[in-house]
């Protein structure tokens, strides 16, 4: 891995990580926009999955209340997870991938570019539709709020474990379910500061323990996740 | 100094060392499983609050820590793979996999017996059991993007990312589980409170930990051969082993 990312250009890295990040960002987002239906079908899985859950159970206030969090959360991690795949598959197929790993500009700074992109047209529009479907599951105010904040700092991170993840299964058979085999175990904690967070809150605890992990959580991802989904990136053009 | 590590991590220099290794571990494996059991299923008494049950901890304890311990163990190799681009380390990563899987697997089995006289459960969510669960995917996936990469050398590297991402994670698994599980106030009997065992018991756990241990290291070993020959099968120097030429004859 040290040795491809040394390999280049040693004085223009110091000077293009951020016009990369915004370079490969603004094309992400280009692409994705001129395919609003396809984003579209995204948030409609999400809703659909969330809503699906009160039928499954129950319509009682008390009871959606406190599984609410918890389904939000899941609702989002599959989410994110059925677009993960798409991360890098395109770039991959047309070989635009492989010019970008030749590219000059340092390659996980490109790959923060491609995975922001993801969390913008996935994970945002999420953390803003969570207060409307947190009505639907009786949500108190400041429970809905906690919410809303655990999943603005918490979808981030799974875009960029995802990012490792759908680098390694990039062009492989039955990638998408491997994917979620290899994706899932790791979000396991966010899920459990994220949706703890605002359990906390509904048992009269603070929720900042809990944010201030995920937060933690947030910071770790965003240094190492670009270098593991970059040299996995390499892994897969070989 | 540095010369001498690197002599064997050469396939072609360990794989007859590590045919004269193996039966060595499965033998002690073997003789220490054998005394271990003795002594933990004859010879210690019967515990007085759990009876007969408590000695499945014999099997079960020297898997759970073996379980984790050979995580570590891969997560090694992974780092060496990727740091030196050695086909051995990755080899040896991939040979432990499924045996990790396998302890992990009969940690979480045990368990559940052993649960269901003590605890009156067969699972409850416990952090340990939890995040037991959670290392059992996290070995199954490594094995499923091993077994979905045809090309064997970008299995390696991509394992090895997996394994290396992994063993970042299962710290912050094991510690978000087990505040999780507070906060939830799950099981009301924990391990950690349980009373002090009698030295014989001591004994026989740690018996049949260096049998787990003796198990874990031979059977590595034999699959790390078994990939060599089949990654290998092309290079001249296999051709000429002994028992390579009895088969092609």
């Amino acid at each position: 891995m040290a040795a491809s990312i040394e390999s280049a250009p040693a004085a223009s890295v110091q000077g293009a990580v951020l016009p990369a990040v915004a370079w490969a960002l603004a094309r992400d987002l280009k692409i994705s926009l001129r395919s609003k239906a396809e984003l579209g079908i995204q948030l409609l899985f999400y809703v659909i999955v969330v809503t699906l859950f009160p039928l499954a159970t129950t319509p009682e206030r008390s009871l959606l209340a406190a599984i609410g969090p918890g389904v939000l959360w899941v609702a989002a991690l599959l989410a994110s997870l059925l677009s993960l795949s798409r991360l890098f598959a395109a770039d991959h197929a047309d070989g635009t991938l492989e010019q970008m790993a030749l590219s000059p500009w340092p390659l996980p700074a490109l790959v923060s570019g491609k995975i922001a992109a993801h969390w913008l047209t996935t994970g945002l529009p999420i953390v803003l539709l969570a207060p409307l479907l947190s009505a639907q599951y009786a949500l108190e105010r400041d429970a809905m709020w906690i919410l809303t904040a655990a999943l603005l700092i918490g979808t981030p991170i799974l875009s960029l474990l995802g990012g490792i993840g759908a680098a390694l299964t990039l062009g492989l058979r039955g990638g998408g379910t491997l994917l979620a085999l290899l994706v899932l175990p790791l979000y396991v904690p966010i899920l459990i500061f994220g949706a703890g967070s605002v359990d906390a809150v509904r048992a009269g605890f603070s929720a900042g323990p809990h944010l201030s992990l995920l937060g933690a959580g947030l910071l770790v991802a965003l240094v190492g996740a670009p270098f593991a989904a970059a040299a996995a990136v390499r892994v897969a053009l070989d | 100094m540095a010369a001498h590590w690197f002599l064997y991590a050469s396939p072609a220099s360990f794989y007859p060392i590590a045919g004269r290794m193996a039966p060595w571990f499965a033998a002690a494996a073997a003789a220490l499983a054998l005394v271990g059991l003795w002594i933990g299923l004859v010879v210690a008494p019967t515990d007085a609050q759990q009876g007969d049950a408590y000695r499945i901890i014999f099997i079960h304890v020297p898997a759970a820590w073996m379980s984790m311990f050979i995580y570590l163990v891969m997560a090694f190799w992974s780092a060496l793979a990727l740091g030196y681009n050695t086909r051995l380390s990755a080899m040896m990563a991939q040979a432990l996999a499924p045996t990790g899987a396998l302890m992990t697997f009969i940690a979480l089995w045990t368990g559940a017996f052993w649960g269901r006289p003590t605890w009156g459960t067969y699972w409850a969510w416990d952090a340990r059991m939890t995040s037991e669960l959670i290392l059992l995917f996290l070995y199954l996936g490594v094995i499923a993007l091993r077994n979905g990469i045809d090309d064997p050398r970008r299995a390696d590297k991509a394992c090895s990312v997996l394994t290396l991402v992994g063993a970042v994670n299962v710290p912050i698994i094991y510690f978000s589980v087990k505040w999780w599980n507070t906060l939830h106030q799950g099981s009301t009997i924990s391990m950690t409170a349980a009373p002090k065992m009698a030295a014989i018991m001591v004994t026989a756990l740690g018996l049949m930990t260096l049998a787990t241990w003796g198990y874990a290291i031979a059977v590595a070993l034999i699959r790390v051969r078994a990939i060599i020959v089949e990654r290998e099968r092309g290079a001249s120097w296999l051709s000429h082993l002994p028992e390579v030429r009895r088969l092609v004859v």
